[in-house]
């Protein structure tokens, strides 16, 4: 093992068991053993282990370039549409391997939906964005759609707003509101896990607020995995943090822990500012 | 001084400035001329009568219209043999077209102003479009019905009106019951006959089918009898009315009403009535068959053959750019052969439109259609069906002409819908082909109608490769007509760019064709920028709809 593949270990069971101390149940959702992520000859991730719990928040921090987004692409394999990406080692999703050979990429993706740094919805109507999902999988029933997008809309605190201009093209919404409708649609086809690449990032300060109440809102129902550069925001909205640095995850913990007590230098001088 | 001037920037502006108005003022120069000379062309000319006398010989009368003139200065004059008096410094010369072929053998000729003693434009002057022979021009003598005389002198002339709207409406019913009716007939008497002798190379005529097919054909001969009996009677009453007229130089001429078109008196019309008369000339010229070896009456086959071969070469060239554009830049490795690939494509737009046409007439129409014929077609041999250029053939080898355009602009629209869009998309759990065909290839549809424009641009004023491959110069019928199946794409067809250059350069009668040229390239340039409009209106819609996003 070379200086940076090796680990810097961290007890995940002591991390669990301490927030266990608070509430007994905590099942790990997403277990990341082992992985390596390759770009052509360059190694992005260094051996990553890490679990991240059900219907909790975990948030990713780190400087720019550390790999945090390249693994939370792994988690549903969006890294697949890179041609020179290369991975080894494995991701368990409720114990089955997501890696392994005989799994559907597109199930796997609709168990695991993903909001992007950029609002990207498409340019359909606010309803037919929100039914994409829903119609991808051959759902056309009238009746169930309007019923998905209305809690779909409300569970992304939209549909006071939207209610009456779903027939409206998204493109024509303000960059807070399209960023929230993809969530929606995110949240119409029921996935167990929300990875929130930089959702707020190029939001405005109202709109991201809105985003952070939203999250909060959201894990009573779904694991959240969000990578975040804004330490505030990680401190904020999530309930576990990990520390990345140049393809490798330093530190893991429960937020308080990581934030006031941190265990290594780096984490302390990211956290502090001093360097990132 | 200058030099500062040349620092500011100023001179390239004016020198971009000028380049822009140059294009402009070609643009224009040449829509100006083609409109000009084009659509004069309809427009009822005075007719003159001129009293002429050349040196040395007597006097004569000339009618017929102006329809040029020329200056030519003395010195060329005199070296093309003309004699010029000292005091004379050009010559200047009048084109008349003065009609009556038929008496004359000819229907124009130039004149020398100097020799015109008197100009005059009588009100009772006539012209008569014929359906052969060109026009006449003369008097009227007297109007005849099965020999004998019905009216002449001044009140022949609203006679013949009646008449001649008379025989108008029986010339439509003989071309009706020729045309569609016993056009019919005939198109199934020869099934039939391919019918029988299909069965005959399939060793199945027996005499049961035998019976039936001759039942059938008796059918339609008696069909046909019938309106063999009709037609007669049409044609001996269209045969009665006889106009007399007289030339300017007092020869008579018999005109049956049957070949006659309109007669009209120019010089006596008010401006309604020549607006009239040009509307309905105009409207002829759009809707109507060509006459007289393409010199006169209207166009139509060939508009008809050119939007026709455009839409179908548009249905095939659209999916399959559109099919090789997503393949080469969704699915292919990129990597030395996709580039290979590209450089083709690129190269193959630079290709001469002509050895398209070589290429269609030799793999198209020769080996595919041969083929086809030996396999489906055995009946009809030896005449051919699909092995003989045709509109199908014409419009894939076009479709194989333009598929570069598409299939580079489709490729362009592609490319630019944002990654964005497409990780969206798989990341709600769609598939690659979902993601294409729900998402990415409805936001690169504007780029495929912009890739459609400009092949249907190039494709509608294509020329040589459409003469190898199935235009002709007059198709006895429509591709699209009223006996199953209705589409014929093995018949050749007209085209309005061969057209042209048919009655432009394989005239029999030059002066008489030159402003049907200018008038069926300004239709040509009308139809390719109605066609060009109607994807443009499509394409701007289809831009609304999927605006692209931001960055």
């Amino acid at each position: 093992m070379s200086e940076h593949t090796r680990t810097h270990a961290i007890d995940m069971s002591s991390v669990l068991r301490d927030k266990g101390n608070e509430n007994h149940q905590h099942e790990t959702c997403i277990r990341v053993k082992d992985l390596n992520l390759f770009y052509g000859e360059k190694q992005a991730l260094h051996g990553i282990n890490m679990e991240m719990p059900k219907q909790k928040v975990t948030a990713f921090i780190g400087p720019s370039g550390c790999g945090k987004s390249t693994l939370l692409r792994c988690i549903n394999r969006m890294n697949d549409l890179v041609d020179s990406a290369r991975i080894e080692g494995q991701i368990l999703l409720d114990n089955e391997n997501i890696y392994d050979k005989s799994v559907n990429v597109a199930a796997l993706r609709r168990r695991v939906g993903m909001v992007f740094q950029k609002p990207n919805p498409f340019p359909k109507s606010i309803f037919e964005n929100v039914a994409y999902g829903l119609r991808i999988q051959g759902i056309n029933d009238k009746r169930i759609l309007e019923e998905t997008v209305e809690n779909s809309l409300r569970g992304a605190a939209l549909w006071d707003e939207m209610k009456d201009r779903l027939n409206d093209n998204a493109l024509g919404m303000s960059g807070g509101q399209q960023q929230r409708l993809v969530i929606a649609r995110a949240i119409a086809i029921e996935p167990e896990v929300l990875l929130l690449d930089e959702p707020a990032s190029a939001l405005d300060p109202i709109s991201t607020l809105k985003i952070e109440e939203l999250i909060n809102e959201l894990k009573e129902k779904y694991t959240i995995v969000i990578v975040t550069h804004n330490m505030q925001q990680a401190a904020r909205v999530s309930d576990y943090t990990a520390f990345m640095y140049m393809g490798e995850l330093i530190e893991m913990g429960t937020t308080s822990e990581l934030f006031t007590n941190p265990v290594k230098k780096q984490t302390e001088d990211y956290i502090t500012g001093r360097y990132g | 001084m200058i030099k500062v001037w040349f620092k500011t920037g100023a001179p390239w502006i004016w020198l971009n400035a000028a380049a822009v108005s140059i294009c402009m003022l070609m643009v224009v120069g040449i829509l100006g001329l083609v409109t000009s000379r084009g659509v004069g062309h309809f427009w009822p000319s005075q007719v003159k009568q001129f009293i002429y006398q050349e040196e040395g010989k007597p006097d004569k009368t000339i009618i017929g219209e102006q329809v040029d003139s020329s200056v030519t200065p003395a010195l060329m004059a005199k070296s093309t043999g003309h004699k010029m008096a000292d005091n004379e410094d050009v010559l200047i010369q009048y084109l008349i077209k003065s009609g009556n072929r038929d008496v004359t053998g000819t229907d124009f000729l130039w004149i020398e102003k100097r020799n015109v003693k008197s100009e005059i434009e009588p009100d009772d002057l006539i012209v008569v479009e014929r359906r052969e022979w060109g026009n006449f021009y003369g008097r009227i003598l007297e109007v005849k019905e099965s020999g004998k005389t019905v009216a002449s002198g001044k009140d022949a002339g609203s006679v013949l009106q009646s008449k001649i709207s008379e025989s108008l409406s029986i010339f439509k019913e003989i071309a009706y019951l020729e045309k569609k009716e016993i056009g019919a007939i005939n198109y199934n008497l020869e099934r039939l006959r391919l019918k029988q002798r299909k069965l005959e190379l399939e060793n199945r005529l027996d005499d049961k089918a035998k019976q039936q097919l001759a039942d059938e054909k008796n059918a339609y001969d008696a069909e046909y009898k019938q309106y063999q009996v009709q037609l007669a009677d049409l044609y001996q009453k269209i045969r009665r009315d006889v106009l007399v007229a007289e030339t300017e130089s007092g020869v008579q001429v018999k005109i049956p009403l049957a070949k006659v078109v309109r007669v009209f008196q120019p010089n006596s019309m008010s401006i309604l009535d020549k607006i009239g008369h040009y509307v309905a000339k105009v409207f002829e010229f759009l809707t109507e068959d060509p006459r007289e070896a393409n010199t006169e009456g209207g166009i139509f086959p060939a508009i008809f053959g050119t939007v026709m071969m455009v839409l179908m070469m548009s249905v095939i060239v659209t999916p399959f750019g559109v099919i090789a554009a997503v393949y080469l830049r969704e699915y292919a490795k990129q990597g030395f052969i996709t580039r290979l690939i590209r450089i083709a494509v690129n190269n193959l737009a630079g290709v001469p439109s002509v050895v398209y046409g070589v290429f269609g007439l030799g793999f198209f129409v020769y080996i595919l259609g041969g083929n086809i014929d030996q396999l489906f077609f055995p009946e009809s041999a030896p005449a051919p069906v699909y092995g003989t250029p045709g509109l199908l053939w014409a419009s894939i080898t076009l479709a194989l002409l333009t598929l570069p355009v598409v299939i580079v602009s489709t490729e362009e629209g592609l490319a630019r819908i944002p990654s964005s869009i497409r990780e969206g998309s798989l990341a709600l759990g769609a598939t690659k082909l979902e993601t294409l065909w729900l998402t990415v290839l409805p936001m690169a549809s504007p780029a495929m109608m912009t890739g459609l424009i400009l092949a249907v641009a190039r494709a509608a004023g294509e020329v040589a490769p459409l003469m190898l491959v199935g235009v002709v110069k007059l198709a006895p019928t429509l591709p699209l007509d009223g006996n199953f199946p209705f589409l014929h794409l093995d018949r050749k067809f007209m085209h309005l760019g061969f057209h042209i250059y048919d009655v432009g350069f394989q005239s029999p009668n030059v002066e008489a064709a030159r402003p049907l040229v200018y008038a069926t390239a300004l239709l040509l340039v009308l139809v390719i920028v109605g066609l060009n409009l109607a994807a443009i209106v499509i394409r701007n819609n289809l831009r609304e709809k999927y605006r692209a996003l931001e960055g």
